[in-house]
């Protein structure tokens, strides 16, 4: 880790001000992914700016009947919330599924859907990365890559998003709500945020530099079954080899995010029509274009499986 | 004392206090943070600094030069030390790979530099500025790929046996079974790193360390740094788990030597997470053919076990194939074992070496044979049932009750209720049941002890034992207790330190049994100071309740010992009991598990184990080791493999994020038997060990579970989702 210096921001424009001023200063919010990459100097920011007490941890009703939840809300006290658990409960559900107890106490909505790839080569200085160094090389094409992606994979970058919880946001289409450097706001999409690694790996958002999230935002609800499947090698602490959240409907539409497969939270909402017909036809939709690697081939069968899963429980 | 001939009555046998149920004497210290770990000894007044490793970037080559100028000039430095400065060492007896010196790099992660600062932040921070310029050369990493070159080494591996004609009976035989089986390289993964913290006092040096085995270390140590043996004393009182990584003397402790001596001051080193996976040990990957031959009645003709593993130049075998020959009947029998050169970190002892993997293949191909002749696994393994040394019949087991295991296991377990394969499901899980044999030699070792008594009655231990989280405080208490008739509240345990006797150490499951025999050896020495001081007859002295009693006289222990207390000190020996009689240790597992039916994730519903591993010394104690053991099992049955870049050769996934070993929701209920029983063939105790026989077969019946449960026979670890799925019924 290198040394930093620290200050406490006292607005959320004095925040972006701050990180805009300085193209080595980074946000921390619950510090439990980037700490982490501070110490190993994946990352190496020389300012901090510390946005935990900005007021930013609530979570209110919208005039639309939606919901505005805080980017310093803490991941526990979302998945919580009562009217999280009663209205999106594919929200709340994929969150429990993420990471621990301890880590969801800290780790925060906006610091979740900016966390970084679990990419093993990532986290090795010492190999080739093109995330992490660019024009390095992706040690993972042609080396360890069971966990990578299979969609919208390029030949610069195979790594995936791991969260949970930006799955279910995907599906629920949330809005992420910024203020930029020079104080103006916008609202982005959730289908809009995240990036495909193209030939740009080591940029993963479309947020400019200084650019901070102050809330994501959940149109009404929806209605239908909220599930969330996470699958995985171990029962609990372990990112998805592949994850299903689905909003289905007692007709048998739907909507369908998929993680683990991609450098972004997946969704194909052309495919979703398929959804009446069953898993096979949907899967198939999802992973058109799908570019395996020897070790993750397997991924494009689970999603299908797993779907199926769902769709069953869905049918009750 | 040397124990050569079988045991018979002695005061062990009393059993007031050896084999009772007495919760950790240092339970309390470990429960409440006041166990001081190697990192952990922190003295206000000794000026300590922190020191951080830099590993090889490259898996092999040299170092041309390294450039240290902006480390050193970085803030709060006090020291650099570089493999290039130190030059090439002399390499301590027990490792393969250099620990730190020289320019040559044997494998990805090997200690080229240390960086000593003020403190812990500064060090790391400054060790990534230090530069190094590599040769590298070209490495092989695959073992599959280099199997072909593979090499038959020398015969003190015991590479080979052979008894009969295996090839001529396996052609001739009723029923046959010839399969491949996998198993991938696993970390040891214990939770507390390799950590070691040197202080030279002119030219001696005392260093805390997490240490197995205090004396190898002292003496490799020795070795490395090219000092005096006399020179060196090391503490390692408390230890956070070792698994066999910390047998063998590593580079912490090396790296806190060079460091504190460069930056004239007391230094820690901790090995970061990923050099506990790439800088020390591993158990490394085997690739095992079996094949068995049997009549239709199930009695096995034919059985041959080949393995495959893979070590750095002057590196050994992973022993897979030690368990085949004595596991099992046979009079045609071959077993051979093949090294290939792997540039990979180096392999060693990890729990139960050989036997571990070597059963996670073996009982599964049991289990596929027993289907073959169509019999239930248990029956067939009963049939197949030694009481010899299948190779060399003369020698007897010492005593073996694998039949008893397995039958009482079944029954506890609801064996019967077993449902044919893929037939069970609940909801969305396919249930099966699975089982295995476990098997583990038991070893011994000379192990001393001193023993004092003083005038308060209370009776101190002190040897250099460690304990590893497997309770050799309380069990040796619980000697010395019994030996000495005083209850455990007046024993003190003192492990781990090189000024006390050298004792077998913790490893092998030989740790509890060799170490309790030193024990006892050294209590019938002070109970003869005590009888000779009274002019009691130490023959008919009995130590009972705090007293010392012959004939209508009795005295206090207290006041026997006197203003200036009693010694009594000795080592135990091994005569060749051990030679004569084959000395194993057996169990039984069952498990029961559920497959999810659309994704292939496996998740365990119950487990029992079963054991008979001689005298269990204290049940608390033993139950938490086979438990832990179990634990371990689940993991390398369905989760842990170090994954290996065969291009840049190193294992990938260094972190305990990438290694998945259990977590508590991968646990269900476990269930531990033990079967009431003493061999005394193998020690005063008549104990025998108990640490790795509960990892041996654990995975294989797993694995057999999930066969049960699908119908997918997966013979590749781990046996993940990937490897189940493409078997599994049509859900979409
Ligand atoms: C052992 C472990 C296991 C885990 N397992 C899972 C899992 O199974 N599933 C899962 O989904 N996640 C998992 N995680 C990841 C975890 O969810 C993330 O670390 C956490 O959500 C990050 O949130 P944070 O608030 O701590 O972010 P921080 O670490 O504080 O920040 C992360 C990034 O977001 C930026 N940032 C933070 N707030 C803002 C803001 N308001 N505006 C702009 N930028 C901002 C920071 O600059 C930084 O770049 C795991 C993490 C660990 C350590
Ligand atoms: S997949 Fe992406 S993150 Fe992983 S090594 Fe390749 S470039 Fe780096």
């Amino acid at each position: 880790m290198r040394a930093f210096t620290y200050e406490r921001a006292s607005s959320v424009e004095a925040a972006a001000k701050a990180a805009a001023s300085n193209p080595e200063a980074k946000f921390i919010a619950g510090g439990t992914n980037l700490l982490d990459l501070m110490k190993l100097e994946i990352e190496t920011p020389t300012h901090l700016i510390d946005v935990n007490g900005l007021g930013l941890d609530k979570i209110e009703a919208t005039p639309e009947g939606g919901l505005r939840i805080g980017a310093l809300v803490r991941n526990t006290d979302l998945a919580a919330h009562e009217t999280v658990r009663r209205d999106y409960g594919l929200l709340s559900r994929a969150l429990v599924a993420g990471a621990s107890g301890q880590l969801r106490n800290r780790a925060t909505t906006a610091g979740n859907l900016l966390q970084r790839t679990r990419c093993p080569y990532f986290y090795d200085p010492n190999q080739p990365c093109n995330k992490r160094q660019p024009g390095s090389g992706c040690s993972a094409i042609g080396g360890f890559s069971r966990q990578h992606a299979v969609v919208g994979v390029s030949d610069a970058c195979i790594a995936t998003h791991p969260s949970d919880m930006a799955i279910a946001m995907r599906a629920l289409d949330a809005t992420v709500e910024t203020v930029k450097a020079d104080g103006s706001r916008r609202a982005i999409p959730i289908a809009d945020f995240h990036r495909l690694p193209g030939d740009t790996p080591h940029i993963e958002t479309v947020l400019e530099r200084g650019e901070f999230i102050t809330a994501v935002l959940l149109p009404s609800p929806v209605g239908g079954k909220h599930i969330y499947r996470k699958v995985r090698d171990r029962a609990s602490y372990a990112f998805a080899l592949v994850s299903i959240g689905a909003i289905i409907h007692p007709d048998g539409t739907g909507r369908v995010a998929v993680g683990g497969i991609a450098h972004k939270p997946w969704r194909v909402e052309a495919a979703e029509a398929e959804l009446p017909k069953g898993a096979r036809a949907a899967a198939r939709g999802i992973l058109a274009d799908a570019r395996p690697t020897e070790q993750n081939r397997f991924k494009v069968d689970l999603v299908e499986r797993a779907l199926g899963a769902v769709l069953s429980e869905a049918r009750g | 004392m040397k124990f050569e001939t079988p045991a018979t009555t002695n005061p062990i046998d009393r059993l007031k206090v050896i084999g009772q149920p007495i919760h950790r004497i240092d339970g309390e210290l470990k429960t409440t943070g006041r166990a001081m770990y190697a990192y952990e000894w922190h003295d206000p007044n000794t000026p300590y600094a922190y020191g951080y490793p830099v590993g090889a970037a490259i898996a092999k080559g040299r170092i041309n030069a390294m450039d240290v100028t902006a480390a050193k000039s970085a803030p709060g430095v006090l020291a650099v030390v570089t493999t290039l400065d130190v030059g090439k060492r002399k390499k301590g007896k027990f490792n393969t790979a250099n620990l730190f010196g020289g320019d040559e790099v044997q494998h990805y992660h090997q200690a080229i530099a240390v960086v000593v600062a003020e403190t812990f932040e500064e060090a790391r921070a400054a060790a990534a500025l230090v530069k190094a310029d590599y040769a590298e050369e070209r490495g092989t990493f695959d073992l599959s790929a280099e199997r072909r070159a593979a090499k038959k080494p020398d015969e003190s591996q015991e590479p080979d046996t052979a008894v009969g004609d295996f090839e001529a009976a396996f052609r001739s035989a009723s029923v046959t079974l010839d399969q491949s089986y996998t198993t991938p390289d696993q970390s040891h993964a214990m939770m507390e790193p390799h950590a070691s913290i040197a202080a030279w006092n002119g030219d001696e040096v005392t260093v805390w360390t997490s240490s197995q085995m205090i004396d190898w270390w002292r003496s490799d140590l020795a070795t490395t740094l090219g000092v005096d043996k006399g020179k060196i004393h090391l503490m390692s009182p408390f230890i956070g788990g070792g698994f066999g990584g910390k047998l063998f003397l590593r580079a912490d402790a090396v790296l806190a030597a060079f460091g504190a001596k460069a930056a004239n001051r007391p230094v820690k080193v901790a090995l970061p997470r990923p050099f506990v996976i790439n800088n020390t040990t591993h158990r490394p990957a085997t690739i095992q053919r079996i094949r068995i031959g049997a009549e239709r009645n199930g009695k096995i003709t034919a059985i041959a076990h080949e393995s495959w593993s893979g070590d750095l130049p002057g590196g050994g075998l992973e022993t897979a194939v030690n368990q085949t020959r004595l596991l099992y009947a046979g009079a045609n029998r071959m077993t051979a074992m093949r090294l290939v050169t792997l540039d990979l970190p180096e392999g060693n002892a990890m729990r139960a070496p050989g036997e571990a993997p070597g059963l996670m293949a073996l009982e599964i191909a049991i289990d596929e044979m027993a289907e073959r002749v169509g019999m239930d696994p248990i029956e067939f393994r009963i049939v197949n049932d030694t009481q010899v040394d299948p190779e060399k019949p003369e020698r007897p087991f010492s005593h073996r009750d694998l039949i008893g295991c397995l039958k009482l296991g079944a029954d506890r377990f609801g064996w019967s209720n077993r449902p044919k394969v893929g037939s069970r499901r609940e909801g969305d899980w396919l249930i099966g049941m699975g089982v295995a044999a476990a098997f583990r030699n038991n070893l011994v070792l000379p192990s001393g002890a001193r023993v004092k008594l003083d005038r308060q009655g209370v009776v101190t231990v002190e040897t250099d034992m460690t304990d590893i989280g497997t309770g050799s405080y309380t069990i040796i208490a619980q000697t010395a207790a019994e030996m000495m008739g005083v209850g455990i509240d007046k024993v003190a345990v003192q492990l781990g330190d090189s000024r006390f006797p050298v004792s077998a150490g913790s490893g092998g499951q030989f740790g509890a049994n060799s170490s309790t025999s030193g024990v006892y050896a050294a209590c019938i020495k002070l109970r003869d100071a005590i009888a000779q001081k009274l002019g009691f007859n130490s023959g008919d002295a009995v130590f009972e309740n705090g007293i010392v009693r012959s004939g209508n006289r009795s005295v206090p222990l207290a006041e026997a010992a006197g203003p200036g207390g009693l010694v009594g000190e000795d080592t135990m020996e091994w005569g060749d009991l051990a030679k004569t009689h084959q000395q194993s240790t057996f169990g039984a597992h069952f498990v029961e598990v559920g497959v999810d039916v659309a994704t292939g994730e496996t998740r365990i519903r119950r487990m029992l184990t079963v054991c008979a591993a001689g005298r269990i010394l204290n049940p608390i104690t033993a139950r938490s080791q086979v438990i832990g053991a179990m634990t371990m099992g689940a993991g390398g049955a369905l989760s842990e493999e170090l994954a290996v870049d065969t291009r840049r050769g190193f294992f990938v996934n260094h972190d305990l994020a990438g290694y998945e070993v259990p977590v508590h929701a991968d646990i269900p209920h476990q269930e531990v038997v033990f079967m009431a029983e003493t061999d005394p063939m193998s020690s005063p105790m008549k104990a025998k060990g108990v640490g790795e026989l509960g990892l041996c077969g654990v995975a294989a019946a797993i694995t057999n579970a999930i066969y049960n449960a699908t119908g997918v026979r997966v013979r590749h670890y781990p046996i993940t989702l990937d490897k189940l799925i493409g078997g599994l019924p049509d859900v979409a």
